[in-house]
């Protein structure tokens, strides 16, 4: 049974390239340039009001939260906040790192950098590390991305729920930085004349996050690090919830977004806090459609993709026991009929051409 | 020496648009700005090699499909990553309702 080096400097990195997986040519349904330019189209206005909300909630909750002390009733209203902070600022992070949430470029930008630092992710190396994910989505040892390896190993799956690991790495990274160092992973993808940002970028952030920890210490109090950095654990969990269904599960090593990639329906929260990203196969192959519009795409390519889940529940029933076949079997993966209307599913061959 | 090439009419492009040609095995991308100039460049991103017509045309720049790169056209200036390089361009002009590039 052959084994899954998800390194990127490992052996499967190069095996990507020499059988031909790493190339740009990855299935697209076919779409009139007139319709796709019409859904590439910017608005500020959506991410305006949806930011606005989006904030509005964050001070709501936790001035809620302080206000009420140390009674229990502060309990659902900072998961409430963790939530907003944790999880909403990951689809904005998402978002705006592809440039679409908003059409002023310094509003994409600022939305990007607060979402960043909230998520204690440096905003050029993941940048990066998001555009290799769409070059190379699940093609292992190239895309950096992967959340469910084969075999998946359960512990760790569930501690991500909990943001353990994303936190304690997200600042191991901030420290490396800070002190003028790049992981060797990240020298494979980041090229060298972001480097001096990003150390900038990770010491302002090395002294936000200390000053908050003085603060806490001088008042004596958690709330300090309830606003800033602790939530980032505390409030991911529907982040991971949604996250590990965009292709949990699913085929690895192919060329077309539909064998690998996930649209489930879902309630209007979730889709608030995940921005649409619900929409996977969708975003996946068209990129620059901005959230708002994913929905009108989706009803555009409906015809050409697999049924999508139709709820949160419905796609974990879907992906859960796969995941769990998978543990004995690394090569199982969901195979989902498409339409009589759909285009048949692009298999990959070797010929395609590769790119360094 | 200079080889203007007749790449397409004018109407082919519509405002804020990009239009794909190809000649002698190569690939080039030619626009159409807000302003109504036109402007040619090569045709792949700098970054990967991704088809620049299928991106999305705002003003005088062009985002890449794949990365979302945007490079000014009129310039090949890259504005944002991940492409780090900038875009070659050629000279164009339009005569009798078509399209030239200089190349």
């Amino acid at each position: 049974m052959p084994s899954r080096d998800y390194n990127l400097l490992g052996p499967d990195a190069q095996n990507a390239v020499t059988n031909g997986l790493v190339t740009e040519n990855w299935y697209k349904t076919p779409i009139p340039r007139q319709q796709i330019k019409a859904l590439m189209r910017r608005s500020d206005q959506p991410a305006l009001r949806d930011t606005a909300i989006l904030f509005t909630l964050m001070i709501g909750f936790a001035v809620g939260a302080i206000a009420v002390g140390q009674s229990w009733w502060a309990l659902p209203l900072w998961l409430a906040y963790g939530v907003f902070y944790g999880s909403a600022m990951d689809s904005r992070w998402h978002e705006c790192g592809h440039g679409t949430a908003f059409k002023t470029r310094w509003m994409n930008q600022t939305l990007y950098q607060i979402a960043c630092f909230c998520l204690i992710r440096d905003p050029h190396c993941w940048k990066f590390s998001h555009a290799r994910h769409h070059s190379d989505t699940i093609i292992v040892g190239r895309d950096p991305e992967i959340a469910i390896m084969r075999p998946p190993n359960i512990p760790a799956l569930l501690v991500i729920f909990f943001g353990i690991f994303d936190f304690f790495n997200g600042f191991k990274r901030m420290f490396t930085h800070a002190a003028g160092n790049i992981l060797p992973e990240e020298a494979a993808y980041v090229p060298e004349n972001y480097h001096p940002a990003i150390f900038r970028i990770a010491r302002i952030w090395s002294l936000i996050y200390l000053l908050t920890l003085i603060v806490a210490f001088v008042l004596q109090s958690w709330v300090p690090v309830l606003l800033i950095g602790l939530p980032r654990m505390y409030g991911c969990w529907h982040i991971v919830l949604c996250g590990l269904l965009q292709h949990g599960g699913l085929a690895d090593n192919v060329t077309d977004h539909r064998l690998n990639s996930r649209t489930v329906y879902m309630n209007p929260i979730s889709r608030f806090i995940y921005w649409n990203m619900n929409y996977h196969i969708e975003h996946h192959m068209f990129p620059l459609v901005p959230y708002f519009r994913l929905p009108e795409l989706h009803r555009a390519l409906a015809h050409d993709l697999p049924s999508p889940s139709h709820s949160i529940f419905a796609a974990y029933k879907e992906m859960l026991p796969a995941v769990m076949r998978q543990i004995k079997n690394p090569e199982y993966q969901i195979n989902r009929p498409l339409p009589a209307t759909a285009n048949p599913y692009q298999k990959h061959t070797s010929q395609t051409k590769a790119k360094n | 020496m200079t080889n203007w090439i007749d790449a397409c009419s004018s109407d082919d492009i519509e405002a804020e648009d990009v239009v794909r040609f190809d000649h002698e095995r190569r690939t080039f991308a030619i626009y159409r700005n807000h302003e109504n100039q036109y402007f040619c460049s090569d045709g792949l991103c700098t970054h990967e090699e991704v088809h620049l017509a299928d991106g999305f045309v705002m003003e005088s720049t062009i985002e890449c499909p794949k990365h979302s790169s945007i490079f000014d056209f009129r310039t090949g200036v890259v504005e944002t990553p991940p492409a780090c390089e900038n875009l070659k361009i050629y000279a164009t002009k339009v005569e009798n309702g078509r399209v030239f590039i200089e190349v």
